[in-house]
């Protein structure tokens, strides 16, 4: 993929330099053919979206959908990597040598998506080191829901419930998003994520079905996860600044309340059935609508997380950059290693 | 100080099971092939999805270009009599 994104940025490049080179010696009047070639290129392209035709990394796309895909997908990938934080806090302590077990499997997996996500985005032109870069300088955004803490094993089970379950209802879309390679990597992501979901609801009705102290931890850990869950869909669809020109490119299929909505509508059974409270005094059933009714979020909250000061935010920055940092010598090591085997392969030959 | 190079990036394709084609399913960074191999297997294959892994540097893949599309393709377009139902045969003659 490398080769196609530095064919595809000399490609640009060029043209760059060629309608650069147009307008010096051509003076205004080229403009007006730059603005015309590139106002049929994006009917064009808004065609093969509208056409559910999928675009690929080679594909002329504007450069301001490629910046959206770029943002996004990358600020996807590290949510998957810093998503590992969290519960990989529970690994050494999980309760019994099966939930050990499930817990590294299912932590790795988020590693895998991260690695997925990574390799979406670099057909984009940008290269994984400027990816890690930003998220190690703090300038790159993750999702807000794992700057939470996870003070006790219903936490774990918590996670894989609702945020877990949240992320696969935001991402199903996704898999018909209109590139290629994010659709591809989703499509593999949710098959994983199901099974994410469905062992932190069976950590929850163990809890829930066990000793009355066991019901409180369940019970504090919905009321802890259950609004930054919420929140995970992002802002109301009326401050959403991004949402419409997303949908006409087919990179978002859904609003965010619409999803939200979808969310809480089917989480609330699942809650009754765990003979849990949803900590919402607002909820309600409404028969016409067939909807639930739910409570105002608290968006002050999510814009104070968003901005570095929920409680969790500079213990998973500080966690990111210490593994870089303790793990250079290994990259380094690894590239002085194939360096000597390929000398010594040139030698021998 | 040592400046950091970033670890190549490989192409990874897949064989699911023995009787199918290797695919390409994503792309991993290593530092050589071998490491390759390996980062693409717990990326790729956590449950069974392969039994035979290919990696090759991606800056050794040369693709043909979306611009060229209609000059390379395009010659298949009006050669229908490539496929069978072209051909229009009676109903009566059998194992056809």
């Amino acid at each position: 993929m490398t080769k196609f994104c530095v064919t595809l940025r000399r490609l640009l490049d060029w043209e760059n330099r060629v309608y650069t080179q147009g307008l010096d010696s051509l003076g205004k009047d080229a403009l007006h053919v730059v603005a015309e070639d590139s106002a049929a290129l994006e009917s064009r392209f808004q065609k093969r979206v509208d056409d559910d035709e999928k675009i690929e990394p080679k594909d002329w796309m504007p450069e301001a959908y490629r910046h959206t895909l770029i943002r996004q997908i990358s600020q996807h990938a590290h949510s998957e990597i810093v998503g590992m934080l969290p519960e990989g806090n529970w690994i050494t302590r999980a309760p019994s040598l099966k939930r050990k077990a499930v817990l590294i499997a299912k932590v790795q997996d988020e590693g895998g998506h991260g690695m997925y996500l990574y390799s979406a985005a670099e057909t984009l032109g940008i290269s994984r080191d400027q990816m890690v870069g930003q998220l190690l300088a703090g300038t790159a955004k993750y999702s807000s829901i794992f700057n939470y803490p996870t003070p006790t094993w219903a936490d774990v089970g918590a996670i894989g419930w609702l945020v877990d379950g949240a992320a696969i209802m935001n991402q199903i879309p996704i898999c018909r998003c209109s590139y290629g390679p994010y659709a591809r990597a989703m499509v593999r992501i949710c098959r994983e994520e199901s099974f994410h979901q469905r062992q932190g609801f069976e950590i929850m009705m163990t809890l829930a079905r066990g000793t009355p102290e066991q019901r409180r931890m369940a019970q504090d850990a919905l009321e802890r996860w259950w609004w930054p869950s919420l929140m995970m869909f992002g802002p109301n669809d009326a401050e959403s600044k991004h949402t419409a020109q997303s949908m006409r490119w087919k990179i978002k299929r859904f609003t965010n309340d619409e999803l939200r909505q979808h969310f809480v509508d089917v989480t609330v059974p699942q809650a009754e059935f765990l003979g849990l409270r949803v900590p919402d005094k607002d909820l309600s059933w409404d028969a016409a609508s067939e909807h639930y009714r739910f409570g105002a979020i608290d968006w002050r909250e999510f814009q104070n997380v968003l901005k570095g000061n929920g409680p969790c935010n500079r213990e998973r920055l500080e966690a990111r950059q210490r593994a870089h940092e303790e793990g250079r010598w290994v990259r380094e090591a690894a590239v002085a290693h194939a360096k000597k085997q390929r000398e010594r392969a040139a030698q021998a030959a | 100080m040592i400046t950091e190079q970033e670890w190549p990036l490989f192409e990874v394709f897949i064989r699911a099971r023995a009787g199918l084609e290797h695919k390409h399913v994503g792309s991993v960074h290593a530092a050589d092939a071998r490491m390759a191999i390996e980062h693409a297997r717990d990326v790729y294959t956590r449950r069974q999805e392969g039994v035979s892994i290919w990696v090759v540097r991606s800056s050794d893949i040369t693709a043909s270009d979306p611009a060229e599309s209609d000059s390379l393709f395009e010659p298949a377009r009006d050669k229908v009599y490539r496929h069978p139902t072209f051909y229009s045969i009676p109903d009566e003659v059998k194992n056809l």
